[in-house]
């Protein structure tokens, strides 16, 4: 125990995460996945879309997972990218009328390249300056999308009504459970492509720059391609979660990606861990439950219980439920040791 | 010409605020090497805890002072049982707790005051400022209030043997320690001063914006912006970047057709980035080597 805490609590800023710490087990994973497989055969409709968002912003924090934890850059323009990727969903599918399914790359790449691009000037801004830079993104956009100009694609202030697609081959299930399950697939697609990528060169090259940006250069990384890189790879995971997103909710409006969405990605990536990608779960049910445990608790004071419970959280656990895992797979490796 | 003066006026009206926010966030920043996003909600809070003394019959000056003490003892209680468990955390977790923070006081002031806007008063008065119909005498009295708030800090910080400790404390605290400053308790400083600052910032903002919960989250934002333009470590910087974002905010909203209120934060906030990816530590901030 002792051992375990005292690595878990000298750690730097971003702290560097040995390679293997970043996944789970196998057996833990196919746990997981068994229990997101056969959780909504169980339950209501609506529970169901929950844990459709719940998927969703699990995607949304796993992007910002790769950026910061994976990369060191820190960013407040999640909710930007995540709005990008929405409205280039619901404008493909209602006003070119294209299939669900097929705009969810076109958002992707769309998102990856302004990533991509906002990554350059971000290039020579770090740590606060960077969060001001990524924090006028995000809050800019809203205000972009409700400009008169863009109105006959956006919709302006009213946003866009999208339509929940059918599950397909006459498949006897809901749209809900239908949209869970393509969600699903997605996310453990994604899941895996993260995984591979942090275990990759590039992955290496990510967390070479985050450990020290300098070293790396010597070391022959091109620092600036690479930052650049992962400001894309993130936008472009967000992109397909706004995508989702935008099919799931049925609607797109500027008001719904405000800072807030940015500042909550932010807690679920702290609450999860940072830098360790299956947190990313975690990190999205604490977003999308505690706000509503708060409001059950006391209507009035909602938001100083939300604060009194993330405050809790952080003294529990700095690092998020990464290091319960650390603490659990401790436990574990001496029972079985025994 | 006329137009282009009038505008940088009523531009160096609205700066005074940020630059009173600014120099709060500089302040802390100082103290613990990161920005507290809990510093609007804290002077907001200070203010209107200045609000009810004043129902309750207690003189101006006399509520400014008593503010100032319970300010300055609040900010050292919020260190001590808050942030200082956090001290070896991680940044980011840091980061998570200030916006806990900021939702328990936002939370807490709208159940005991609600949410209902009230009026501040100024101890300056709202006549014209030498007749000038831009700048009344409560804008100018602010300015001046910054002003002497920054010489103060000035003569603190470079010449008492208690300002130059916090000083040795957050840039070297190896260094600092070995020779006796007690690092911890320069922290616990800090933020009593920063929310002490907050605190008149508060009360000479109040008076323009009024007085209720959310009155300090678009000042907050600008504080941050203007303190990041003029460099993070430079209190002075902090201080001429606040003036310098209320300019900006006036004239692009007068110049650029088509600007409303929704685009000027925006477009302010973009000049704000251009400047920095040109001048990365700020205007006046003191560049930072990097060592491998």
């Amino acid at each position: 125990m002792s051992a375990v805490q005292e690595t878990v609590t000298d750690a730097p800023a971003v702290e560097a995460v040995p390679k293997r710490a970043m996944t789970l087990g196998t057996g833990t994973s196919l746990v997981m996945l068994a229990l997101l497989i056969a959780a909504p055969l169980f339950v209501k409709n609506f529970i169901i879309f929950q844990m459709t968002m719940l998927l969703i912003y699990g995607l949304a924090v796993l992007a910002l997972n790769i950026l910061t934890g994976g990369s060191g850059q820190f960013s407040l323009g999640q909710s930007a990218f995540y709005a990008v990727g929405a409205y280039t969903s619901a404008i493909l599918m209602e006003h070119v009328g294209m299939n669900y399914a097929l705009t969810l790359p076109i958002a992707g790449l769309v998102c990856f390249v302004f990533g991509f691009l906002f990554g350059q000037p971000a290039l020579r801004l770090s740590g606060v300056y960077l969060a001001l830079a990524t924090f006028a993104l995000a809050t800019a956009m809203p205000q972009l999308l409700k400009l008169g100009y863009f109105e006959h694609w956006t919709g302006g202030v009213q946003g866009l009504v999208v339509t929940k697609p059918d599950a397909p081959f006459g498949l006897p299930i809901s749209q809900d459970m239908w949209l869970y399950y393509f969600t699903l697939v997605i996310t453990i697609a994604i899941y895996i492509f993260s995984v591979n990528l942090l275990k990759s060169r590039s992955g290496r090259a990510f967390m070479a720059i985050r450990d020290n940006e300098i070293a790396a250069s010597a070391m022959g990384i091109n620092v600036a391609l690479y930052k650049t890189l992962a400001f894309g790879v993130s936008a472009g995971i967000t992109g397909v979660a706004g995508g989702l997103g935008a099919i799931a909710v049925q609607f797109v409006a500027p008001d719904g990606y405000t800072i807030t969405l940015a500042i909550s990605l932010f807690l679920g990536m702290v609450v999860g861990g940072v830098g360790w990608l299956p947190g990313s779960i975690v990190g999205s049910a604490f977003i999308i439950f505690v706000p509503n445990i708060a409001e059950g608790i006391s209507k009035g004071l909602s938001g100083a219980v939300f604060g009194v419970i993330l405050f809790l959280v952080i003294y529990l656990v700095p690092h998020g439920a990464r290091q319960v895992a650390l603490v659990a797979q401790h436990l574990v490796g001496k029972l079985k040791q025994r | 010409m006329e137009l282009l003066t009038n505008q940088v006026l009523a531009g160096i009206a609205t700066g005074a605020i940020y630059a009173c926010m600014a120099l709060a966030v500089v302040m802390i920043y100082q103290a613990i090497d990161h920005l507290n996003f809990a510093q609007g909600e804290m002077a907001m809070f200070s203010t209107f805890i200045s609000w009810q003394l004043l129902q309750w019959g207690v003189p101006y000056w006399g509520a400014f002072v008593l503010t100032l003490a319970l300010s300055f003892a609040g900010g050292i209680l919020i260190e001590r049982l808050l942030f200082k468990p956090l001290a070896k955390a991680p940044i980011l977790t840091n980061v998570a707790g200030f916006i806990a923070l900021y939702a328990i006081i936002n939370s807490v002031a709208g159940l005991i005051w609600d949410f209902t806007i009230k009026q501040y008063p100024t101890p300056f008065g709202s006549s014209p400022f030498l007749g000038s119909q831009l700048i009344s005498t409560h804008q100018a009295g602010m300015i001046g209030v910054t002003i002497l708030l920054l010489i103060g800090l000035f003569f603190f910080f470079r010449f008492t043997r208690m300002g130059l400790a916090m000083r040795a404390a957050a840039s070297v605290p190896e260094s600092a320690r070995l020779v006796g400053i007690n690092t911890s308790w320069m922290i616990a400083l800090g933020w009593g001063m920063a929310a002490a600052i907050g605190s008149i910032a508060g009360m000479m903002i109040a008076p323009v914006v009024f007085l209720e919960p959310n009155m300090m989250l678009g000042v907050l934002i600008y504080g941050f912006a203007a303190a990041v333009l003029g460099g993070l470590t430079s209190p002075f910087g902090a201080v001429v970047g606040g003036f310098l974002v209320g300019i900006f905010e006036n004239l692009v909203g007068t110049y650029i057709p088509g600007v409303g209120n929704e685009l000027k934060l925006p477009i302010a906030l973009a000049l704000i980035v251009t400047v920095l990816v040109v001048k990365p530590a700020g205007l006046f901030g003191r560049p930072i080597v990097k060592r491998v």
